[in-house]
């Protein structure tokens, strides 16, 4: 049993970070795997070991042999004192320490546990639900592609494939497909570290994941904070609700000294036609 | 076409900060509600205005608020913000430019149900929503609108932002609970129905972020004006997410019983020129599809539920002539095996074997008797589980198989045409790994 579950994990198990000791630019030969690393040179703890099969899942860690980051305990307390029930902290306890460790590393459960006072094998079973979660080491980087039926009407299929290609053998890349991320209206699109940005065309992957790579916001004019509503409705105000010029109080009226005014909805960007077409 | 209600000047450059949505006007519905009417009559006006719930199911939402116990225990709104539904995108545009409107629905719904605890379900892909509900959050508890006396009232109420972490099952209302309570999201046996027994074991108002931010304008207008929009079972405006082959895909408010094909064609922009609309998903993709004749159907939920679909998050997802049937349907299958919780059987078999038919389509391996079977295993499912996942795929799905089954059978004889050999090609021998890890 111990033997099968540590042969399936080595074999899955991607390497994060690579150490000094790589070839140049990362190159190394497939089969070939390192081990990650602190900048430091110390071994990433926890990287390797799926469970501790030496300790019991179903035993609540003790605080006096789990040390725990100071701000982590702050922020999964901080958590807990939000809800009626404190178990209801599970997910943004977990997500707090996979931001900690990079992925829900069977360290960073067993101190979310601790802090908690859950068992570790209770978070496992959390963790192991959710899409966000990572149970496994991954890049730093999250590229989500959704690649569901509406973005891959547009040509998501070949987006995806495109990302893979361009960011192939870095191990700072987390590059997924995703259920749908809710932002049709600029399909294709990728959730880059959180943020929205589409429609991606083919020719953007490059210039993406180099903006990635130095740390700069990806795609600037294509962030979907940035995009108007396409309603042409938008713009016009609520009928009935405008009674008397300059009543202080309605919906979408022009207030006075209100120059600007509403803007108008500007025009959607011409679409990007499907890769098959 | 009427003029927008929730969309009107939601571009106006601030809208997000407690300012600029007072100045337009922003918590006057609060106030109005919280210091001149009573519970009862908030409630009335939202029986009155005909309001049916925004994400998917469509009950009427003041029916539902009056299902909540009236006893003195802790009572609980939540509000559904995980919107996963393929090709729904109308509460993340809500939430990330007005929030402030959301969480005025919020306070005025609890008020009419008497709920002193309030929830946003966020889900976690949406961090820059969330972001900007935190900041908002933090701007009307500063003002005096969340907490303890909200406006000198009496009424109190506290709102915690709660963030998912990727599940579409968590957008079912039950297995919302279970993750809002800490756990794996899977569904719970109804009933006891979440008004009765939900979150914590306690009284819980579940509503879609569309309905409740509908609310603060029901009570500005008054419910039986608010009626008036519409038709006559499905009163008011529905913010519509059109997308897919269109050429002008996003959000559109429109009135409800508006034509498809106006939706689609005029505000959208219909297909790309030179092709033709095939089919559509006219609520998000778990609902059975329309073809190009159903165009001229009234968009409301009455008349798609009559023509054998459903308005679900009113989510229109238009497919042209140039996809093939199959491809979308494997796509589909993929997803909602990829979403099932695996609590029901016939949900986690039957999406598995789903997949695996429409796979033995695509490969060749198929002969037409395996459409029977793949009919049969929807409607296996359909009904046989706890929550709605396992029919939405089933129903779709089974929907392209009726509709398409000439193309179904054509994609069948051309696949084994390509291959002769039932596409079982011999296994390539294993590769030698030298060392492996962990042998």
């Amino acid at each position: 049993m111990i033997g099968r579950r540590r042969k399936r994990d080595a074999v899955l198990l991607p390497a994060v970070e690579r150490g000094p000791a790589d070839g140049p630019d990362g190159q190394d030969p497939p089969a070939q795997r390192t081990v990650p690393r602190f900048g430091h040179g110390s071994r990433v703890p926890g990287w390797d070991d799926a469970v501790d099969l030496t300790k019991d899942p179903s035993e609540i860690p003790d605080p006096a042999t789990t040390p725990v980051d100071r701000r982590l305990r702050a922020e999964i307390e901080a958590h807990m004192a939000k809800y009626p029930d404190f178990r209801s902290a599970a997910i943004p306890a977990l997500a707090a320490a996979q931001r900690h460790h990079g992925w829900c590393s069977p360290e960073a459960i067993e101190q979310a546990a601790c802090v908690m006072r859950l068992t570790p094998g209770y978070l496992v079973s959390v963790a192991s639900f959710y899409d966000m979660l990572e149970t496994r080491p991954v890049g730093k980087h999250a590229v989500y592609v959704c690649t569901n039926i509406s973005c891959s009407l547009c040509g998501a299929d070949a987006l995806m494939e495109r990302m893979r290609e361009e960011t192939a053998g870095d191990p700072d890349f987390n590059v997924r497909s995703f259920e749908c991320l809710g932002a049709c209206d600029i399909a294709p699109m990728a959730s880059v570290d959180g943020v929205y940005v589409g429609p991606i065309a083919l020719d953007d992957v490059p210039k993406l994941v180099a903006q990635v790579r130095e740390g700069v916001p990806p795609l600037p004019n294509k962030q979907l904070r940035l995009r108007k509503s396409t309603d042409p409705g938008a713009a016009r105000a609520v009928p009935g609700t405008t009674p008397q010029p300059g009543s202080p109080h309605s919906y979408g009226d022009q207030m006075p000294g209100d120059a600007a005014g509403p803007p108008a909805a500007v025009e959607h960007p011409p679409p990007t036609p499907p890769a098959d077409a | 076409m009427t003029d927008p209600i929730l969309f009107a000047g939601i571009d106006e450059p601030g809208l997000d900060t407690i300012d600029v949505y007072r100045r337009r006007g922003g918590y006057e519905s609060l106030h109005k509600a919280l210091t001149t009417m009573t519970h009862e009559q908030v409630l009335d006006e939202l029986q009155a205005s005909g309001l049916r719930g925004r994400g998917g199911a469509g009950f009427p939402t003041g029916k539902k608020i009056s299902f909540i116990p009236a006893a003195q225990i802790d009572k609980y709104l939540v509000c559904n913000a995980d919107e996963s539904e393929p090709g729904t995108f109308k509460d993340r545009e809500l939430m990330q430019k007005s929030p402030h409107m959301l969480i005025e629905g919020i306070v005025i719904g609890a008020y009419a149900a008497g709920a002193n605890r309030s929830f946003i379900y966020i889900r976690g892909e949406y961090v820059e929503q969330a972001d900007i509900i935190d900041a908002a959050l933090l701007e009307a508890e500063a003002a005096g609108y969340l907490g303890e006396d909200i406006l000198g009232s009496g009424f109190g109420l506290s709102l915690v932002l709660h963030r998912g972490a990727g599940a579409y099952i968590c957008g079912e209302e039950t297995g919302l609970l279970d993750s809002l309570e800490g756990k794996r999201g899977n569904p719970r046996l109804k009933p006891p129905f979440p008004a009765n027994q939900g979150l914590y074991q306690g009284p819980t108002l579940i509503n879609n972020v569309e309905t409740l931010a509908t609310i603060p304008h029901i009570i500005r207008m008054g419910g039986a004006e608010y009626a008036k929009i519409g038709t006559e079972t499905s009163a008011g405006t529905k913010l519509v997410s059109v997308s897919g082959n269109v050429q002008r895909p996003g959000n559109y408010e429109v009135e409800l019983g508006t034509p498809s094909r106006e939706i689609i064609y005029d505000l959208a922009g219909g297909p790309p020129e030179g092709r033709e609309v095939k089919f559509w998903f006219p609520g998000g993709s778990s609902s059975p599809v329309l073809l190009a004749e159903d165009l001229d159907l009234p968009y409301d939920f009455n008349t798609l539920a009559e023509a054998g679909s459903m308005l679900g998050s009113g989510a229109i997802i238009v497919v042209d002539d140039s996809v093939p049937v199959v491809d979308v349907a494997l796509k589909l299958a993929k997803f909602y095996r990829h979403e099932s919780c695996g609590k029901c059987t016939p949900c986690r078999e039957g999406t598995r074997w789903t997949v695996s038919m429409l796979e033995r389509v695509d490969a060749g391996l198929a002969t037409p008797m395996d459409l029977d079977i793949m009919a049969s295993v929807q409607e296996q499912i359909i009904g046989n589980c706890l929550c709605v996942l396992g029919d939405a795929m089933a129903m779709p799905i089974g929907s392209m198989v009726a509709k398409f089954r000439d193309e179904f059978e054509a994609h069948i004889e051309a696949a084994r045409a390509r291959n002769p050999f039932g596409g079982e090609a011999p296994d390539p021998p294993l590769p030698l790994v030298q060392g492996a890890v962990g042998a």
